[in-house]
């Protein structure tokens, strides 16, 4: 039941401006950012894992708006309530379809936005290491911030002041990664998120 | 057989207004019951109470077997191909063997391979419920099943129902007017 779920979800994702959108976002983000600091190589290097983190939150909050919105208005929740799924159960396989979505382009990307900022090779390492474990967190986020949202008109505008602070220990464990412990607590802050986001997302969407 | 369906004094509130009240009705299988009633009058709300979507705010629903509903809304994805679409629908319900026969009896195989955004509104219709055939449910609740739909579709949804009835299967279902069910039970609400 669950994999037909995230089959279907990632059916629709490979199908819709979600797929390529935050990631076209996330590397011309990281294409301005020289254009706006100058062109100080050694001052660049050192804000890039920050910049990049931004990149990829700012990115992560583009596709929330066709996340669970169009299922709300075209009855595809009441067919799945009638069925007696679990609107949490929903949310989850949602979830995990999202970070599929999101991730894998966003780190096929990483080599291209990190080039652009003048990342050196290391630092990109860690960096992908710390989206791997990072942006779990930040799909979970995003699917509460839909389902909260969904009915709403202009819902999307809302997630992002839902999802970015939320956000926050995320993109602090995220851009310290070389800090001893950073990405324990940052694999921890996604656990937690992870864990508790189906039943915020399932009480959303269960309500009439 | 399934058992009847059976409600129970049931009451709904949607908005802080009472639809309804004291509502029981008994529905033995082949049977269809009509709900009936001006605008607003809690039709669709006492099929999503049936559905399960919605929770009574008194009394209770009982039997009628497994359900399945269509609304208005056909829950098509413009971007997936109507096959695509219905095959996960009926690979929840378990009713992949079904569907070619549903689909065909809806006359809508020959549009198996066109993504949903190209089809009419009647089609879309049609394609919902060619879903609720496949489902292979006992109890069918159909929220205006023949909007949209032509004179020779109204035909194959008539027999349709008619077939379901016949092997003991029950329908609820909102109309205005006849959609050509035999002998149902009518159900007034406001």
């Amino acid at each position: 039941m669950f994999w037909q779920l995230v089959r279907r979800d990632l059916a629709l994702i490979a199908r819709s401006p979600a797929l390529w959108l935050p990631v076209i976002f996330f590397v011309l983000v990281a294409a301005i950012f020289p254009f706006a600091v100058g062109p100080d190589a050694r001052l660049l290097a050192r804000i890039a894992p920050g910049i990049l983190w931004v990149a990829a939150l700012l990115a992560a909050l583009l596709p929330i708006d066709v996340l669970v919105a169009p299922d709300a208005a075209d009855g595809t929740l009441d067919q799945l309530a009638s069925r007696g799924l679990a609107m949490e159960l929903v949310a989850a396989a949602r979830i995990l379809a999202h970070w599929l979505g999101f991730t894998v382009p966003l780190l096929l990307a990483l080599p291209v936005a990190g080039v652009l900022v003048g990342i050196d090779a290391a630092a990109g390492w860690r960096l992908a290491l710390a989206l791997l474990l990072g942006t779990p967190a930040l799909a979970a986020l995003g699917v509460v911030a839909a389902a909260l949202t969904a009915t709403l008109r202009g819902g999307g505008a809302l997630a992002g002041l839902i999802v970015l602070p939320l956000a926050l220990p995320v993109l602090i464990f995220g851009v310290g990664a070389d800090a001893p412990g950073a990405l324990r607590l940052l694999a921890a802050a996604s656990l937690v998120l992870v864990a508790l986001a189906p039943f915020a997302a399932g009480a959303a969407l269960r309500q009439e | 057989m399934p058992e009847p369906l059976v409600a129970t004094e049931i009451a709904c509130r949607r908005g802080g207004r009472l639809l309804f009240e004291a509502l029981s009705f008994r529905l033995e299988p082949g049977g269809a019951l009509c709900l009936e009633g001006p605008n607003g009058s809690g039709k669709s709300s006492l099929l999503r109470l049936l559905a399960g979507l919605l929770e009574p705010a008194g009394g209770t629903i009982a039997g009628g077997g497994v359900r399945t509903y269509l609304g208005h809304d056909v829950a098509l994805k413009p971007g997936l191909t109507l096959a695509a679409d219905l095959g996960f629908w009926a690979g929840l319900d378990r009713g992949r063997a079904r569907l070619p026969a549903a689909m065909a009896a809806m006359n809508v195989a020959a549009l198996a391979d066109i993504p949903c955004r190209h089809l009419s509104s009647g089609q879309r219709r049609r394609a919902g419920l060619a879903r609720v055939l496949a489902a292979g449910a006992d109890c069918w609740l159909l929220d205006e099943p023949t909007q949209g739909l032509d004179t020779a579709s109204m035909a194959l949804l008539a027999t349709a129902m008619a077939a379901h009835r016949a092997a003991g299967g029950m329908i609820v279902t909102a109309v205005h007017g006849d959609i050509g069910l035999a002998d149902p039970q009518h159900l007034r609400l406001g």
